[in-house]
């Protein structure tokens, strides 16, 4: 579920900066439910084209499910649209995707970006074995329901999760976050990587080989651990 | 609609053809109308393995060139009424299969009331086992115990759930897993891979375990597909594999050695 947070009654700032969100990762937002907060819209409300918007979001492939914090009117309009309507207050767990109303002319000397997006990504859940020749990549965190084959490469910016043997190469934190783990069932690698710093095939046998592992960094170096 | 069953390997030599022959005669013995086809474009085998070799008059690339119709190439097997071979071109090589063209076969062996249709694979990733994988429905990996052969079975199996038309659906494709040319004697002294640790490896179902016998060499030279040799252990293991295939629950045998008696112990040892 995505917020969308109108600060602006102007609807084609909004399809502009919407347009542009849309365009950096059209296939994340593809199809998503979205929420329309109007909480931070003081003011507009009475005026504002709900209609419009809604028209709007679906253009840009978002699914709007709901209103969040609009007065009655907003309220009465959205259940005629087929929307719901949520209460006022925070929504835990849901992406924000803000559209600040746009600042008057005489403060243009603020420098914040008009966007700001605390995007969570979602991880990728894979059910089946990896195979040989296989690779796959993800942008938050990979999660592995069964075996890395011997040939086959994970790759996460995030963490990577395996429950079953690691028999391939797995590389975590490819964008740098030294923060990143690798977690498996039984450790049979190839190579294991994070943020750039790896272990190969010959030392990784001679640590808690075919065991529950988990791979950090600390103070620039792979440490392998017992998970256990 | 007939089922599409794949024979593949990725590796070469590991008994494809052999499982081919014995899968698609142990079908129609079953009373399946069967066809069988060779996309081993080139290297042909199966028509030696099957025995009609001498009565290829068109094969597979004729059928897709339209330079012969289906019933012109399909050869009707002596030993047994539902089943086809389809053999491959020997002059030809593997770039002459089209998808177009396999599909069209592919579809008017259906419409002719074939209930199983097995491709026997060429080795390799390249064209001509794309091709035989591509419309499978299921498929028969052939894997012999040792890291090599299973390392290339995995590969095919991550293409097959990856590249076939199944796959391109967002649909599976059924995975058996076949062990061939397995000694119990070697794995017990840690010399062959064991049933398990390919079971692990692979994680996949298995179909059977086809113990290493004499008489498949003997049965592939003889031109008769050794699920018809009875007495022999490969022949039964091939049974109970089609048995399987078909639904049957059979335990697996012939995975622990033999116990020998104290007499055929000094007989060996004499001899």
């Amino acid at each position: 579920m995505t917020l969308l947070e109108v600060r602006t009654d102007a609807l084609n700032t909004i399809a502009e900066e919407l347009t542009a969100r849309v365009a950096e990762s059209p296939a994340f937002f593809n199809n998503n439910p979205l929420v329309l907060g109007f909480e931070q819209l003081r003011g507009g409300e009475h005026s504002f084209d709900l209609k419009a918007l809604v028209a709007l979001c679906r253009e840009l492939g978002f699914i709007p499910a709901a209103i969040k914090g609009g007065n009655a009117e907003l309220e009465t309009l959205a259940l005629s649209l087929g929307l719901a309507t949520l209460p006022r207050g925070k929504a835990k767990g849901s992406t924000t995707l803000e559209i600040e109303k746009s600042p008057p002319r005489a403060k243009t000397s603020t420098t914040s970006d008009p966007v700001t997006v605390t995007s969570f990504v979602p991880p990728q859940v894979i059910d089946t074995p990896v195979r040989s020749g296989q690779q796959i990549y993800t942008k938050g965190d990979l999660i592995i329901l069964s075996s890395v084959s011997a040939g086959a490469e994970v790759l996460a910016d995030g963490n990577i999760h395996i429950y079953g043997a690691l028999r391939g190469r797995a590389l975590a934190g490819v964008q740098g976050d030294e923060n990143a783990r690798i977690f498996c069932q039984s450790q049979e690698a190839e190579l294991i990587a994070v943020a750039g710093q790896y272990v190969v095939d010959e030392d990784l046998r001679a640590q808690h080989w075919k065991s529950p592992i988990q791979a950090y960094c600390a103070n620039g170096k792979l440490v392998i651990a017992p998970l256990f | 609609m007939a089922k599409i069953i794949v024979v593949t390997s990725g590796k070469g030599g590991v008994g494809k053809t052999t499982t081919s022959s014995s899968i698609s005669s142990g079908l129609a013995l079953r009373g399946h109308k069967t066809a069988v086809i060779d996309f081993d474009i080139g290297l042909r085998n199966l028509d030696l393995i099957m025995n009609v070799e001498r009565r290829v008059v068109y094969d597979f690339v004729n059928v897709i060139n339209g330079e012969a119709s289906l019933k012109q190439a399909l050869i009707k097997d002596k030993r047994t009424d539902n089943l086809f071979i389809l053999p491959a071109s020997q002059t030809r090589d593997k770039d002459a299969l089209t998808a177009e063209g396999v599909e069209r076969v592919l579809n008017e062996l259906s419409d002719m009331g074939f209930e199983y249709i097995i491709c026997d694979s060429p080795a390799g990733i390249e064209h001509g086992a794309f091709m035989a994988l591509y419309f499978a429905d299921e498929a028969v990996v052939v894997a012999n115990p040792e890291v090599s052969s299973v390392r290339d079975s995995d590969r095919i199996l991550g293409i097959l759930q990856s590249k076939s038309r199944k796959a391109e659906r967002g649909e599976r494709v059924q995975e058996h897993l076949l062990i061939t040319r397995y000694n119990p004697e070697r794995v017990a002294k840690g010399e062959m891979l064991g049933v398990k640790d390919v079971e692990e490896i692979l994680a996949t179902k298995l179909l059977g375990v086809i113990p290493e016998c004499e008489t498949v060499l003997k049965a592939s030279n003889q031109g008769t597909p050794v699920i018809y040799d009875t007495e022999s252990k490969a022949g039964k293991a091939y049974t109970d594999a089609v048995g399987r295939l078909l639904g049957d629950i059979i335990e697996h045998r012939y995975l622990t050695p033999e116990h020998k008696t104290l007499f055929q112990r000094l007989f060996r040892r004499s001899a």
